[in-house]
């Protein structure tokens, strides 16, 4: 189990700036597709909001990404002592 | 029952009692908003806005969640320096007020954008508030609870939230069914929040009551309380890794959860199957109703089997059965397909004619009520715009269907799959005050467990509304599109919280 920890540490690692540019992309997609009357309804606020709020958050994803890959959480602790 | 145990059950008895009616408030306060979109929605923007003041109007309601995050660390941290009782009497306070005042807001047709940007103010106050709120009230009875039954007793707490929206929507569908739909449309909408203050006064008496926290208070007394709990909190690597795995194994899944569930799922009958503004938000009380008891049923089953299985087979569940379940409310309530075989009678079309707002052309409108063979009845209808150009092309006629009202069986099955998803909700949220308060300690438990909720809760919960609502509107959607958010986060939730958290947890919270 502590071997897929540290694996799947890797993949949060990466997941973090995945999630970024996927959600870059899509903003960048959709405000254009507005920007030319093809999308119902201006959606440049509600993205910028959006990518805004994610980049603090998928950067806590890969610092837990890194944590796991460095086997912190290969044991946890068990009274407040251990924190 | 031995005297002393007695006398411990009716201690906390009263401070949960005590605890829960001011939370509950809180998120009624909260909800009224959400469960109003619609109508706020036309109040505040242009009358012609159309979908885009629905999204704004969301993302004012996503808004004050997103904030809720930076009410945590605000309280949170005051909470853990003075104590639990006079932070979240202020909290209590700031929520209130705002939503008092929200109710007193003029609409854009008389101080235009103003309107809102002072809700948008307002709703910020509200969001910043709850984040203070909610850790108090499960650290303040977690830390009453005896152990070996903090599930149960949080659970309670637990119960709140949902019981908030409950009243919220009782109070909104008994206003309107009191002062009529056009009046309620008008200025009714405001009434459940000017009624906020009522509810707040009584809250904030029962609490000027209450005593602070014995565990808090025997640390005060040692002198042991944090110097500064934001900094013990989240640069001592050994309790950040902590907060980071409440969030992305347990309240990240947990708050997509509970707003698919509860919120989500209104919301798509009401928006996506057109059901009738009451029928919509019947659905979800009946659910509401019969899944609450759910909370205490599972914070005390984990008491004895631990915390992770529950919450994480609540978001594997959901994971599952989301797609199907609303694959069917689309189905079950298709009337365009249902009419060309099923119509068994129509009225009479009443026919208006206009003109399109800040144009010359013509808008005609063919309205007519009608009832399918099973009972389902619903309003059509046809719109057509003849453009004062005689040379510009002639847009395609509109069919809208509006107000449908569902025969008995569907109905039931409807509440059913809603009342399966409130299930679902039981299952991850009843025992995640447990979950978190044992997993920090004393010292810095305010501060460290109100951030991954309001994250998990506020940002990815709170966004299920508006992220799945953006989603289906984009161009090539299905209005099931909007379902991979939900999915795909309580997914991620679920392997980490799977791989990574500990069913054991540490049961000392004295600590």
């Amino acid at each position: 189990m502590n071997g897929l920890k540290k694996l799947l540490g890797i993949l949060w690692m990466l997941l973090g700036p995945v999630i970024i540019a996927f959600l870059l992309m899509q903003a960048m997609d959709k405000i254009a597709a507005s920007a030319e009357g093809v999308a119902r309804t201006n959606t440049t606020l509600q993205w910028s909001i959006i990518i805004l709020i994610f980049i603090p958050i998928c950067a806590g994803l890969v610092i837990f990404g890194y944590y796991a890959w460095k086997g912190e959480y290969e044991h946890l602790p068990e009274s407040s002592a251990d924190l | 029952m031995h005297s002393t145990d007695k006398n411990v059950t009716q201690s906390i008895t009263q401070v949960i009692a005590a605890s829960s009616l001011g939370t509950l408030i809180e998120w009624y306060d909260f909800y009224i908003f959400g469960s109003l979109a619609v109508i706020i929605g036309q109040q505040l923007f242009p009358s012609d806005a159309g979908a885009s003041a629905l999204i704004n109007t969301l993302a004012i309601f996503a808004a004050g969640f997103i904030v809720r995050p930076f009410g945590a660390l605000v309280f949170g941290r005051l909470g853990d320096l003075i104590g639990r009782k006079y932070t979240f009497l202020l909290t209590l306070v700031l929520m209130g007020g705002s939503t008092f005042l929200i109710g007193l807001i003029p609409s854009y047709s008389s101080i235009g954008y103003a309107a809102p940007i002072l809700v948008l103010i307002l709703r910020l106050v509200q969001g910043l508030a709850l984040g203070g709120e909610y850790g108090g009230a499960a650290t303040y009875v977690a830390e009453h609870a005896p152990v070996g039954r903090r599930g149960f007793f949080t659970s309670w707490i637990q119960t709140t939230a949902t019981l908030g929206l409950f009243l919220s929507l009782g109070v909104i569908v008994l206003t309107k069914n009191i002062i009529g739909a056009d009046k309620f449309a008008d200025w009714g909408w405001r009434i459940p929040f000017l009624l906020s203050i009522l509810l707040v006064g009584v809250s904030v008496y029962i609490r000027m009551k209450m005593h602070e926290s014995p565990v808090f208070s025997k640390l005060k007394a040692e002198g042991k309380i944090s110097s500064n709990p934001l900094k013990e909190s989240f640069q001592k690597k050994a309790n950040f890794k902590m907060v980071l795995l409440a969030l992305f194994g347990a309240t990240m899944g947990q708050g997509v959860i509970w707003y698919t569930g509860q919120f989500y799922a209104q919301s798509f009958l009401e928006n996506t199957c057109r059901l009738d503004f009451n029928e919509s938000r019947y659905i979800l009380l009946w659910a509401i109703l019969f899944a609450t008891p759910f909370f205490v049923v599972f914070g005390t089953w984990s008491d004895k089997v631990g915390r992770k299985w529950i919450m994480l087979a609540g978001m594997l569940l959901g994971v599952v059965f989301y797609r199907p379940i609303y694959q069917y409310f689309i189905d079950a309530t298709n009337v365009k397909e249902f009419e060309k075989t099923e119509l068994k009678s129509a009225t009479a079309p009443i026919v208006e004619r206009g003109l399109v707002k800040d144009t010359k052309d013509s808008i005609i409108t063919t309205t007519s009520f009608k009832t399918l063979q099973s009972g389902m009845t619903f309003k059509e209808s046809n719109v057509i715009i003849i453009p004062d150009d005689v040379l510009a092309p002639m847009p395609e006629p509109q069919t809208i269907i509006k107000d449908v009202t569902l025969p008995r069986s569907t109905y039931i099955t409807i509440i059913v799959l809603v009342f399966f998803q409130v299930l679902l909700v039981t299952m991850v949220y009843g025992p995640i005050a447990a979950f978190l308060v044992e997993l920090f300690p004393t010292q810095i438990r305010y501060t460290s467990m109100s951030l991954p909720y309001h994250i998990g809760n506020g940002v990815f919960g709170g966004l299920v509304p508006f992220i799945a609502t953006l989603v289906a509107s984009f161009s090539g959607s299905t209005p099931l599109s909007g379902l991979w958010y939900p999915i795909g986060i309580a997914a991620l939730s679920f392997v980490i919280g799977a791989v990574y958290i500990d069913n054991k947890g540490d049961k000392n919270v004295m600590d």
